[in-house]
């Protein structure tokens, strides 16, 4: 059995884990609350988007667009968005196995743009090209940031270097519900928009668009792609909170039950002690006499 | 009483403006439009001017610099990138930019990015219109 000063030694250290766990659990259950407010405030605009975008599709019928042709042989990009601390449990490790187990994204021909320093070095141990990395936005992202990674992407998307885009990040569904997902930004997926969009018939007047229906499209769906981008920014800080705060919550109780678990054993060797010790007095006192 | 329409307002970061107008006034690329309520639909790109709202005896200005405005008989949707009522507005940055978006016209330097120099300039000039 260990020593009474060693069960102390163990409680102590185990003692202020548990209340580093604690204090890093309430941080993050107060940027939850605000992270998520921002995520969800964030909604209406892209909702509205897709609809448009979606309606519109489906209206023009089979358009010929640059951004809707199935890309042709290239490298595929995708966005990793992941965060730039650990201790979230497996967070950042579900959006790198995400990556790593699409088929379609192997080491060989993928460009990783990272936004999240975890993840992007969890991605380079596996093999994977880092293209860019934008680790900072993650802190405190702003559409901007959004919009000026989407203009980057188009670019290359344009001058034929990437051929298809895709956008990992972790989607918040509720405080302890968060979901990895993969989705595919370019080429626009005209069937599943126009499928979605069929659910709920819309008013179904003919649309005009100013200049030109290209135009429009050319216009509004790198606007799509960045709003895509920045809701998934918002929600991936919504979800790394809350990944860490069920994280640091079940290490607070871990550490209290370890905590219980010595207390008992320091009682039974604090106990044996006493034994001891009186054993040992009475057996000298009866040698004496 | 007169016709109105329902008007959306929305910004990546919240729901900028709702509620029934009588009239909108913005620019598209296309020009200058004024929407009344049974418009037929339409689908344009806004480019930076101001956004004039008509309640019912009440006018309301904002600046719009980049999105779309979906047009629909009884509702109007305009996704904006950024919008700000007047008093958001940082009229000593606009101010800045607007001498400075100018002095990089006037100087003609090589490899000049004359487009989005003028682009600057328009909106330093859509925001400053709105200071009084």
């Amino acid at each position: 059995m260990a020593s009474m000063r060693d069960i102390k030694r163990r409680r102590a250290s185990i003692q202020s884990t548990g209340q580093i766990t604690k204090a890093m659990k309430l941080v993050s259950t107060v940027k939850l609350q605000k992270s998520r407010t921002k995520a969800e405030s964030s909604k209406p605009y892209f909702n509205q988007m897709y609809e448009t975008i979606a309606s519109m599709l489906e209206r023009s019928g089979n358009m010929d667009h640059k951004y809707l042709r199935a890309g042709a042989e290239g490298k595929k990009a995708v966005i990793a968005v992941t965060s730039n601390r650990g201790l979230a449990g497996g967070y950042n490790n579900n959006i790198v196995k995400l990556i790593a187990g699409t088929p379609e994204l192997k080491a060989a021909d993928t460009k990783v743009y990272a936004i999240g320093r975890k993840g992007r070095d969890g991605l380079v141990r596996k093999g994977y090209e880092i293209t860019a990395d934008y680790s900072e936005v993650i802190n405190e992202p702003l559409y901007q940031d959004a919009a000026d990674l989407t203009a980057e992407l188009l670019d290359a998307f344009g001058r034929g270097e990437i051929s298809e885009i895709y956008l990992a990040y972790t989607s918040f569904k509720n405080t302890v519900v968060h979901t990895p997902k993969l989705v595919k930004l370019l080429p626009f997926d005209q069937d599943a928009a126009a499928g979605k969009a069929e659910e709920e018939p819309k008013a179904q007047a003919l649309m005009n668009y100013e200049p030109s229906a290209e135009d429009v499209l050319d216009m509004i769906i790198p606007k799509y792609m960045s709003s895509l981008i920045y809701g998934a920014l918002l929600e991936a800080v919504a979800s790394e909170n809350g990944a860490r705060m069920t994280a640091m919550d079940s290490a607070t109780n871990n550490a209290e039950e370890m905590l219980g678990k010595l207390e008992i054993q320091y009682n039974r060797a604090r106990q044996g002690s006493i034994t001891q010790e009186l054993t040992e007095i009475i057996a000298g006192a009866n040698a004496i006499n | 009483m007169a016709e109105v329409m329902k008007l959306n307002v929305i910004t990546p970061e919240k729901s900028f403006y709702e509620g029934d107008v009588t009239m909108v006034e913005l620019t598209t690329t296309e020009g200058d439009i004024g929407v009344y309520p049974n418009h037929i639909p339409l689908t344009a790109v806004v480019s930076p001017g101001v956004l004039t709202i008509h309640e019912e005896g009440e006018k309301k200005q904002a600046s719009l610099i980049s999105g779309f405005i979906t047009i629909l008989p009884d509702s109007v949707t305009i996704m904006a990138e950024v919008a700000e009522w007047p008093d958001e507005i940082d009229f000593k940055r606009a101010e800045e930019a607007r001498v400075r978006a100018e002095r990089r016209l006037t100087s003609g330097e090589a490899g000049l990015d004359t487009l989005r120099a003028e682009m600057s300039l328009k909106r330093a000039m859509v925001r400053l219109g709105l200071k009084h």
